[in-house]
């Protein structure tokens, strides 16, 4: 498996999607331009300019027409994917770390983070499909959580939204009323902060990746926890096959407290296990920082990471992989 | 006492007598002084707690020193004079601090006195160091702590026997040599918990024996035969073993307890601390406590300043290199000796005493070392005199004290002794200096000891200049190992005491160039040794067959820092400690370089196999095993097997479990999937595909035009 080394970025990477034909690959990274990426060979298309600040997350509509982005510049702005035109721009006080758009696209999920004393938030925004009607008004915002949310997402049919963050606290709020539905218990949970959170491809289960070196694998309707896979690292970022019962988590000592003496020891390998029985299968080395961001392609034959070293790695499979024994 | 006065009560009494309390400003009212109208304010109470005064408890820093000469009123202050002087150069004596009561009948002294010092540390250095005292003939100081008086007094005047209690059969201490399928123990420290387990390489992992939070509050070790589990506490030592659930057998006390050492046969236990002094200008004061491990008693202490310790050797706490005291004679603790300056000290068990009542007079001595197994010592007395007089090399047959051996040698810098376990031979680096004394190279005297006249051989490596990075002897064998070498990566070389060749000569097997590796690890039994790159090497391993000169298996445990052979030799346990921040746990490796599983702890600080008496087996036997091994290990083998079915049946049947359980959420997801297509298909306003494979590749071919350009092309007919 000979990686694609894409280098577009100048900063560190913090987010990767593949749309639903999994023909693009959109990463987000620390410099202010999410880049759009031919998903079979690494090809660059193009790139979003407008945000003047770190991009810390993205989603593209199911057409693939639209490009929603969360920036460190207090904006989340809409794209046309194909032009690379800016739509629109929602403003906030603080930080948006985390968007995600409804099944249907007509919504979009936004957290902000706690920022000047305003605590964080997670709002809900009607996205209008001309852009010229768009209002910057939240249809629902919730408060409460405590820190970064760090990611969101909706739940089966928009009914809940799944929030996660610097509390280690996996919660499903209700759409229509903002009510917390259902938090994660406390000593099986996560114990420190939850980095990542990543959903399967028909919605009913997500992988949520934490700092306390593990990753949990959750049912999207009751909340319960069905398996934990433990690492030797902090986990920055996971993803689920949509192909293989395996689930894919990177992660690595964090920047300020990497080693000199050898880059085995930060543990910046992308580790595979299997999504049932919980072992290791192996490992993808490469990145010399971190791993800030997996994604999986719909279609299950290929992923792509994202390092605090700039790069994104685009992984084809090879057919061995598809043949491992467990 | 105060009178708690209510704010309902206020109230009550202003509304009785008319005054509206809102408009009443508290501030402003003034009483007279000294009047607070029966109402304390509780806040003063803080400023009135005197902090209180720190009263001494006991009389621990009160000497009495009896035996003085009786004197007359006229002699009195002759006398204090006298004590004064002797006793304050031991310590500070408080002001008024010596009292020395008077007969009131006749005014003379009654032959005691009373010495109050500071602190009770030099009370009892005071004690220490003048009892028995001489100040002249009839007069010999006994001195006593005034709080040991009550514990004479309550010696009973008459003798009575003494109750013998009836013998209560104890535990089997040597319980887990007996486990029926021949596993080694091992503890681990990590975080604050320290945990023993059985080594369990058929299941694959460690099974759990013993486990206690904060058992130790420095560090845990074994006793050299596996018998006794010792911690170590602020009190003193104390230690843990018996059948099954490691109950503390026998404490030992000794305040500040920093180091422990066993003699060789675990009879004895030596115990170490080291005191700050209370005269910032003195030296620490170290103390030294031999103990018996069974009974518990005190065998001898030896008491002074860091100087008369810290000979030799450096490096150890507070420049004391430790063990001080080195144990000799083998496994039946004859001897113990220590160093000292020109001098060595050697003691034996039988009374705790000096051997002839004085030490063995070695001038310049700056190394010696005992044979494992026999009472032989081996000095190293370096150069003197600007070369005149040559560096030697001798050997001491205890308790003679006849010299057996002995080996001038020239224009040394640094000499290292190396016993082979079984006390055969006797290794010793010598780094001499080139001729122009600007470098060092480096050879080796091998001694004979089991042999007619003990012979010598000389032994120089190929090249000369080579840096020994590592020695090690063979345990139980003839061979030795050594990593020489100057590069980053060097050479290591095997060399026999004994070949079919040549028996009476050293001769070198082999030489493997270009080694990762700087450290030695013989298995116990010998035969195999893993070549190790510790530090700078990352932890690379390889695992060695010395029989067959080939290597089995290459590994690596990264970032390893300590390396350890189970007792039998049937396993290597690799471990990566607290020095490093990441990758803290243990791996434990077959002999042969299998990794067999690998554990990971945050906070690991040790890890110790437990040791093994030696086989009682006889050599004879033992060969008879190793030579109808085969019909002895089909049995393990048919169990082996047994074993690895089962765990693949519970393997298996685990997996099916979970891949049950895992269909069972699918399905339900499914369904639940399934109903809800309608409205998922209303969200997406009629968009009916779900799934991926719906959607069509359309291949969209655009054409753009970039530039278009006319040229004329020059076309000449004529060149053909």
């Amino acid at each position: 498996m000979r990686p694609i080394l894409m280098k577009g970025h100048e900063r560190p990477l913090t987010f990767l999607k593949y749309n639903r034909e999994g023909d693009l690959l959109f990463s987000c990274a620390k410099d202010h331009n999410p880049t759009v990426w031919f998903a079979d060979n690494g090809e660059r298309l193009g790139t979003y300019r407008g945000h003047n600040g770190a991009v810390w997350c993205c989603d593209v509509s199911r057409d693939s027409m639209r490009l929603i982005t969360g920036s460190a510049d207090q904006t989340v702005k809409l794209w046309n994917v194909q032009t690379g035109a800016q739509l629109y721009s929602f403003n906030f006080d603080s930080p948006a770390r985390s968007v995600d758009f409804s099944v249907g696209d007509k919504l979009a999920v936004i957290t902000t983070d706690p920022f000047m004393g305003l605590p964080s938030t997670i709002q809900v925004k009607r996205i209008a499909r001309d852009p010229n009607e768009q209002s910057s008004e939240s249809v629902l915002t919730i408060k409460g959580p405590q820190g970064r949310i760090n990611r969101v997402t909706w739940g089966p049919l928009n009914k809940t939204i799944i929030s996660a963050g610097e509390d280690a606290v996996v919660r499903v709020w209700d759409t229509e009323t903002g009510q917390l539905l259902k938090e994660s218990d406390k000593e099986t949970g996560h114990q420190k902060t939850v980095t990542s959170l990543s959903k399967s491809a028909d919605g009913s289960h997500f992988l949520t990746g934490s700092l306390d070196k593990s990753a949990k694998l959750w049912d999207a309707r009751t909340l319960t926890l069905i398996k934990t896979y433990v690492t030797e690292r902090p986990v920055n970022a996971c993803a689920i096959s949509p192909l293989l019962d395996h689930v894919v988590i990177g992660g690595g000592q964090e920047a300020v407290h990497v080693t000199t003496t050898d880059r085995r020891a930060g543990k910046f390998e992308a580790k595979f296990f299997h999504k049932i029985l919980q072992e290791e299968i192996g490992g993808v080395k490469g990145h010399f920082g971190p791993i800030n961001a997996l994604a999986f392609n719909p279609d299950g034959r290929s992923f792509s990471s994202g390092g605090e070293d700039g790069y994104v790695r685009l992984h084809h499979f090879d057919p061995d992989y598809f043949n491992i024994k467990m | 006492m105060t009178e708690v006065v209510l704010i309902e009560d206020i109230e009550a009494s202003a509304t009785r007598l008319g005054i509206d309390l809102s408009s009443v400003d508290l501030d402003s009212i003034q009483l007279p002084p000294g009047e607070d109208f029966g109402i304390k304010s509780d806040d003063d109470d803080d400023l009135y707690q005197d902090d209180p005064l720190e009263f001494e408890a006991g009389f621990g820093n009160i000497i009495v020193v009896d035996n003085l000469p009786v004197v007359p009123p006229e002699k009195f202050e002759k006398l204090e004079g006298v004590i004064r002087k002797i006793y304050s150069q031991i310590g500070t004596i408080r002001e008024g601090g010596i009292w020395m009561p008077v007969n009131p009948e006749s005014q003379k002294t009654l032959g005691y006195c009373f010495i109050e010092y500071n602190t009770p540390q030099e009370a009892e250095l005071a004690r220490e160091k003048t009892n028995g005292y001489k100040l002249d003939k009839s007069h010999i100081f006994a001195v006593n702590l005034f709080d040991d008086f009550e514990k004479y007094m309550k010696v009973p005047d008459e003798w009575k026997a003494a109750e013998i209690k009836p013998y209560t059969p104890g535990e089997n201490l040597q319980q887990w040599l007996t486990d029926e399928k021949a596993r080694d123990q091992f503890v681990i420290r990590a975080g604050s918990n320290t945990e023993v387990f059985w080594n369990d390489p058929r299941q694959l992992m460690p099974e759990l024996v013993h486990q206690r939070q904060y058992w130790t509050e420095s560090f845990v070790q074994w006793s050299p035969l596996g018998t006794y589990l010792a911690t170590v506490h602020r009190q003193g030592a104390a230690v843990w073993g018996g059948a099954t659930t490691f109950n503390r057998l026998m404490r030992f006390a000794h305040p500040q307890v920093r180091l422990i050492d066993f003699s060789p046969g675990e009879k004895y236990l030596v115990t170490f601390s080291s005191h700050e002094p209370s005269n910032p200008r003195d030296t620490h004061r170290i103390v030294i406590n031999i103990f018996d491990v069974r009974t518990g008693k005190l065998m001898r202490d030896f008491k002074g300043n860091v100087d008369e310790f810290a000979t030799g050797g450096s490096g150890g706490v507070s420049g004391i290199s430790w063990p001080v005291f080195r144990w000799g004679g083998g496994k039946e603790d004859k001897y113990f000796a220590r160093m000292g300056k020109n001098v060595i000290s050697i003691y034996e068990t039988e009374t705790f005493t000096l051997i002839d009542k004085k030490s063995m007079k070695v001038e310049n001595v700056v190394d010696f070392s005992w044979s494992p197994t026999d009472p032989i010592l081996a000095l190293f007395v370096p150069e003197l005199g600007g070369g005149n007089q040559p560096a030697r090399v001798s050997l001491v047959q205890i308790p003679g004290k006849e010299e057996l051996r002995q080996k001038n040698l020239f224009s040394v810098s640094d000499c290292k002794m190396y016993w082979q376990n079984n006390g055969e031979y006797l290794a010793v680096k010598v780094d001499r200096y080139t001729k122009t004394k600007k470098s060092t190279y480096t050879g080796f005297e091998l001694f004979r000891i089991k042999e007619r006249d003990i012979p010598i051989e000389v032994l120089e490596l190929d090249n000369k200049n080579d840096k020994i990075v590592a020695f090690a002897w063979e345990p139980k064998g003839h061979r030795f190992a050594v990593i020489h070498g100057d590069g980053p990566r060097p050479d290591v070389s095997f060399y026999s005491m004994r070949t079919t060749l040549n028996a009476g000569r050293v001769s070198k097997l082999t030489t493997l160039k270009s080694k990762q590796a700087n450290a030695l690890y013989w298995s116990p039994a010998g035969r195999y040794i893993v070549l190790a790159g510790l530090k700078g090497f990352n932890g690379q391993l390889e695992f060695y067959n010395v029989d067959e000169l080939e290597t089995m298996a290459t590994g690596e445990h990264f970032m390893a820092t300590d390396i350890e052979w189970d007792p039998t030799g049937r396993y290597v346990a690799t471990a990566v400690t607290s020095v490093h921040e990441m990758e803290n746990g243990f791996h434990i490796w077959s002999f042969s370089g299998k990794l067999l599983y690998r554990i990971s702890r945050d906070h690991f600080y040790q890890f110790v196999w437990r040791p093994r008496p030696p086989s009682l087996l006889s050599a004879e036997k033992e060969e008879e095993i190793a030579k109808n091994l085969k019909k002895y290990s089909k049995k393990y083998e048919a169990e082996d097997q047994d074993v690895s079915m089962q765990l693949n049946e519970q393997d298996r049947r685990k997996r099916k479990m979970l891949q049950e359980q895992w269909n069972e959420w699918v399905t339900k997801w499914k369904q639940l999937h399934e109903e809800e297509r309608q409205l998922r298909i209303e969200l997406r306003d009629g968009v009916v595909s779900d799934e991926e494979e719906e959607y069509e590749a359309k291949e969209v071919e655009v054409e753009e035009v970039l530039d278009v350009a006319e040229e004329v092309v020059a076309f000449d007919l004529d060149q053909e």
